[in-house]
């Protein structure tokens, strides 16, 4: 796959989230990580699509097409190869989400504790328009700062503590709408 | 003595959870060392591989991952004359909605299940194992790392472990959020670098074509824990917990609309639907009444709590059994209809729409489809359309039948288990709450247009009459 038709092919756009993200370079250290990861399959590269692709999402917030074609180069892989994988895994993002990302659980026991309700609170504390956003194609919606963006998970497996979400790596239970404010507070004391 | 910080309940039996909520417990290896870790390992080697799966078999122990098969015996379907490596594989892709057992597992006790992989893999002679965690745990994948490091510096995992001249590398493989990852096939798919659709049965068990084409051991974090308890008790030992064909201990997950939510750890069998609603879990909340449970995970089929089953007894005569006197067991939930599945139970009283739950587990399955299988992928979705439309008060009585239909119609056509996993709520549902979801329709909604397009093709189709 050329390079123009690998980036007409990813969906990467820009988004107010953009700015906080470093754009995609290679560094010796990406480097170094990415063949310890690799080292963990040994006779069989392909092993490591998933966790490279975490790498690199890791650390640039989400896959643009030359992350991509990276991946593919590393692995010996064509690029349609990796980007089919992009594509098919809800994990994956192709456009950058906001700096704190907020993952609800949708699915009946948090729904049942009051996720819908916990995620109308966040975007209205957040100023996030969430009726462009649809549960295929477009899951993750950002604030017009670029600081938050909201998305809706199927269950995180905390069904017991519901609702929950997770904000970037850190998990949080038991989040009624009414600690909506409390949650954000910890990560942008200005909402 | 053990004291925890969150007490449990005492009708538990804390076997695998034992350290959960423990005080002064954390997940270093000095801890579990201190606590007598690793012991079981030792006595393991001291045994012959094939010892060990023997014990397994004789505990009786069944995968609490959702089929319950029996874990010695997928053991033994490794072919006999295998030159290939084995590999074994532990699912911490816990996703199955109403489950949340292995996050305890994963993030308070990493060593319990290390400690039970060696064991395993020494048993069926893997060399490589991995551990594939779901996305949404990235605070577990850590911990799994820091614990394989801190096992390989005392040679717990590594080369030559604890000079027992058997090698083993465990490497953490951290999913990409898709439920199916949990069906073992997909699974295997997603390790090798690729998008997780199913693989079909037969050619393609595990045991003997998995991992790479080799053979491959895939249990799931619970059972593999387990392993470690049976080789410490012996396997006849172990299978006295329990009640006969379900032995053991098994943690219940109960989340909705009870006072007290959570985890409880039980003998198998040992607790009815009575006990663990009233007792264990505090009972319904105030003012509301209990209206029906999902056993075994979202995929499981609802029971009403109204609901009375006749069961067949060993000797061939037949019995009348409540719903309240279910024994928790793989059995008599298979015998009533349902399953004991992953053990997530949900509980829902009587301020839920029958409706509402319905779409909201039709969503799960219409985004969590892989879109292998025509039935599955288009079936999924046009259950959640249907159900979108009686949720909204838009459908008529014949939705309701299509909706039916659409969900037969994928049950028992589709590679994996995914099928029957996304139609059984359905056809359950419906069957059971028929008049509540009919009180929910309108005949009139029969002459509706569904959509702009379907709308514009009838205005079409009037003018060129």
């Amino acid at each position: 796959m050329s390079a123009p038709t690998l980036e007409e092919n990813t969906a990467s756009h820009e988004t107010p989230g953009t700015r906080f993200f470093p754009p995609f370079v290679i560094t010796p250290e990406l480097q170094a990580e990415a063949d310890a990861r690799i080292s963990h399959y040994p006779d069989h590269k392909r092993s490591a699509t998933l966790p490279l692709l975490h790498i690199v999402q890791h650390h640039f917030g989400y896959i643009s097409a030359a992350s991509i074609d990276w991946v593919a180069n590393k692995l010996g892989l064509e690029p349609i190869k990796v980007l089919e994988v992009v594509t098919f895994y809800p994990g994956f993002r192709q456009s950058a989400p906001g700096k704190f990302h907020i993952r609800i659980c949708r699915t009946l026991s948090c729904a049942m504790g009051g996720s819908y309700e916990l995620m109308e609170r966040l975007c209205e504390l957040t100023g996030i328009d969430r009726s462009q956003s649809d549960s295929h194609h477009h899951p993750i919606a950002v604030s017009p700062c670029g600081k938050f963006s909201v998305e809706f998970a199927e269950c995180l497996a905390s069904c017991g503590t519901a609702p929950v979400c997770l904000v970037n790596d850190d998990f949080h239970e038991g989040v009624a709408a009414g600690k909506a404010e409390e949650l954000l507070a910890k990560y942008d004391p200005h909402v | 003595m053990i004291t925890y910080t969150k007490p449990p309940h005492p009708r538990e039996y804390r076997l695998i959870f034992k350290n959960v909520d423990r005080e002064g417990w954390d997940p270093s290896i000095e801890c579990y060392l201190q606590d007598g870790g690793y012991e079981d390992l030792k006595k393991a080697f001291a045994l012959q591989p094939k010892e060990i799966t023997e014990e397994v078999k004789k505990s009786g122990l069944r995968g609490r991952g959702g089929a319950g098969f029996p874990t010695g015996m997928k053991w033994t379907f490794i072919p006999p004359n295998n030159t290939k490596p084995v590999y074994l594989i532990c699912n911490a892709d816990e996703s199955e909605p109403g489950t949340f057992k292995d996050r305890y597992i994963l993030h308070q006790d990493p060593h319990q299940l290390l400690e039970g992989m060696v064991i395993s893999c020494f048993a069926v002679g893997a060399h490589t194992a991995y551990i594939y965690i779901r996305e949404e745990f990235p605070e577990a994948a850590r911990i799994m790392e820091r614990a394989i490091e801190e096992a390989r510096a005392r040679n717990f995992v590594g080369r030559n472990v604890l000079g027992s001249g058997f090698d083993l590398e465990i490497h953490v493989h951290r999913g990409a959020g898709a439920y199916i990852c949990g069906e073992e096939t997909g699974l295997i798919e997603s390790l090798e670098g690729k998008r997780p659709y199913p693989r079909i049965k037969p050619p393609y068990f595990p045991a003997a074509l998995g991992l790479y084409m080799c053979p491959t051991i895939v249990n799931n974090v619970e059972s593999l824990c387990h392993v470690k308890h049976i080789i410490r008790m012996g396997g006849d030992e172990y299978a006295k917990l329990g009640v006969a064909r379900n032995t053991g201990t098994r943690i219940l997950c109960v989340s909705g609309d009870v006072k007290n939510p959570g985890y409880f750890e039980v003998e198998v069998g040992k607790l009815t639907m009575r006990e663990l609603l009233y007792e264990l879990c505090g009972g319904p909340k105030d003012g509301r009444e209990f209206k029906a449970v999902i056993p075994g995970g979202s995929s499981s089929k609802i029971l009403r709590c109204d609901e009375s089953y006749k069961l067949r007894n060993p000797d061939g005569s037949e019995r009348q059994l409540g719903f309240w006197d279910i024994q928790l067991d793989f059995d008599t939930l298979a015998a009533c209809g349902s399953m004991a599945g992953s053990g997530g139970v949900i509980v829902l009283d009587d301020t839920r729409k029958i409706s509402w739950v319905l779409n909201n587990l039709n969503t799960f399955y219409a985004h969590e489809s892989c879109g292998q299988c025509t039935p599955c992928r288009e079936g999924s979705a046009w259950m959640k359309k249907i159900s979108d439309r009686i949720v909204s008060g838009e459908a008529s009585a014949k939705d309701l039948e299509t909706l039916e239909s659409v969900a037969y119609q994928i049950d028992g056509r589709t590679i994996c288990a995914f099928g029957e996993a996304s139609s059984w709520p359905v056809e359950a549902i419906i069957a059971k709450f028929r008049d509540e979801l009919l009180a929910d329709t309108k005949p009139d909604n029969a002459a509706r247009p569904h959509n702009p397009e379907e709308e514009a093709q009838r205005r079409f189709l009037a003018e060129t009459r």
